[in-house]
């Protein structure tokens, strides 16, 4: 472990006054664990007593006090998931990587860990595999997840998901659409605003895929900028309620079709958004 | 003052009592497991259930935790009261069938079997030994970790926390460890049992701050000699 890392962490998270739990994700996402010594560094920072801090990190789940895999698969064994067959699918992951769940495959480059429920009962049985979810796996399918997983997900294609729908999106001032047909990102129509910046102003169109995060711009936009976005019918800037909880950045908000807001962070290279179904 | 009704008896008590408080200051017997005066009151045990209100709206609550409120109706040894206070004691007997205090409370209330699935857990996660641990020592060197079947009092990381003084407050108050002798297992991180008893104490000069709940102390008494 990286007494400096912890530090660094620790430092970030004082300014933003941020709680314990923030701290402990943030340790755990460098780590893939939580270390005792990090745990204990916790602890006297934010003058936390120690058996609160571990009393914390063996109460949920998502914290791990054992050094984990790389590659973290979670198959989903709640209710429904189970009667359509989320039991088989674990076995079968278990099968192909020899560990029993909760266990790590001595490679360290896999985890297998089971869920009791995921929230997308819709889409059962789930398994997720370092964030990305499967939709109704088979164990036929079982392999070529973790093959995919082996690979990485950065060059696979947001089509697979062919579950997640796209957004349509209007101006919450003149309620226009700000869908670009003449533009298909993802097979779909885009969604084209106007973007300064710097004194520069263009075209800007996103990806209407929800989880998609291609942008075309017409001028480059250097990262970190942060962009004000504006309605290409009635040119009012499209502000958020509230600034970005990543990054502080003020957000940018559409209304959704059918009902609901969404709202994107404004800063280049922040993925952050907020999807508000009302 | 506040008004309120306890088996149909006009009561009066000093605002921001419990309900139990209030009850047990007029006389009305509830049996506690998990309550101590000088402890915040927890409602872990459920052996203090009494029965609020009325008819269809009557309900169980915890009468260490429930603040008495003008006019509430308390029943605290009604058939339903009984009960549930019975069935409160059969699942600790399932849970810890060896500790003196719940074969005492069994006695007294007559309970003569369990049907649950018989365990021999030594603890009954009533969070006495962390309250105690806290409140009373300042120390918080035990905590629970882990939820759900795993849940579990112990210290951090399962080794010796370094704030504890080992004043034996826990053990004191355990109501599972309690008289069970652990015998040469100092290791065991809220038991040691005596074996931990002599050595802490004898060196109590490093603990400036040292407070001692066993009374009388073995190992002061050896000291004396």
């Amino acid at each position: 472990m990286n007494i400096e890392i912890v530090e660094k962490i620790l430092e970030k998270h004082r300014k933003q006054g941020d709680g314990l739990i923030s701290i402990l994700e943030e340790i755990q996402s460098r780590f893939t664990y939580l270390p005792e010594e990090a745990l204990r560094m916790v602890a006297s920072e934010r003058n936390i007593p120690l058996v609160n801090v571990y009393g914390v990190a063996t109460f949920y789940r998502a914290f791990s006090l054992k050094p984990r895999g790389k590659h973290l698969i979670c198959g989903c064994l709640g209710t429904a998931c189970h009667v359509r067959g989320g039991p088989v699918i674990v076995e079968e992951l278990e099968k192909n990587l020899g560990v029993k769940r909760g266990e790590t495959t001595p490679d360290k480059e896999f985890t297998l860990e089971t869920v009791a429920c995921l929230g997308a009962c819709a889409l059962g049985p789930v398994v997720v595999a370092d964030g990305k979810y499967f939709p109704k796996v088979r164990k036929t399918k079982v392999k070529n997840i973790l093959e995919q997983v082996r690979k990485g997900f950065e060059d696979s294609s947001v089509e697979q998901d062919y579950h997640i729908f796209p957004v349509e999106v209007s101006c919450p001032n003149c309620n226009h659409s700000l869908m670009n047909p003449n533009h298909i990102i993802d097979h779909y129509p885009s969604i084209r605003f106007i973007a300064s910046f710097d004194q520069k102003h263009g075209w800007i169109e996103l990806s209407s895929m929800y989880g998609s995060y291609k942008v075309f711009t017409e001028h480059e936009i250097p990262s970190d900028t942060i962009v004000h976005f504006f309605c290409t019918h009635c040119h009012a800037e499209l502000t958020g309620s509230s600034p970005c909880p990543a990054c502080n950045a003020p957000m940018a908000s559409m209304i959704v079709r059918g009902g609901g807001i969404i709202q994107i962070c404004s800063r280049q290279g922040c993925r952050s958004h907020m999807l508000d179904l009302g | 003052m506040i008004n309120l009704i306890i088996n149909g008896l006009d009561v009066h008590v000093p605002e921001g009592s419990t309900v139990l408080e209030a009850a047990r200051f007029l006389g009305f017997p509830i049996p506690t497991l998990c309550y101590l005066e000088s402890l915040s009151p927890y409602g872990a045990c459920r052996l203090c259930v009494v029965e609020i209100g009325e008819g269809a709206r009557a309900k169980l609550v915890s009468s260490c935790t429930y603040p008495a409120t003008e006019g509430l109706k308390v029943r605290t040894s009604s058939e339903r009261v009984v009960k549930a206070r019975r069935m409160v004691i059969e699942l600790l007997l399932a849970t810890c069938p060896q500790s003196k205090t719940i074969q005492d409370l069994a006695s007294a209330h007559n309970v003569r079997r369990q049907r649950f699935r018989q365990e021999h857990e030594d603890c009954i996660l009533c969070g006495l030994c962390t309250r105690m641990c806290e409140e009373q020592m300042m120390a918080k060197a035990i905590g629970f970790r882990g939820r759900g079947e795993s849940r579990s009092i112990g210290t951090p990381f399962d080794i010796e926390s370094e704030v504890c003084r080992r004043c034996g407050g826990c053990m004191y108050v355990c109501p599972a460890c309690q008289l069970r002798c652990t015998f040469t297992n100092p290791e065991k991180a809220i038991c040691g049992g005596c074996a931990n008893l002599a050595p802490p104490c004898v060196e109590k000069d490093q603990f400036k701050d040292l407070m001692c709940y066993m009374d009388p102390c073995v190992a002061c008494e050896i000291k004396k000699d």
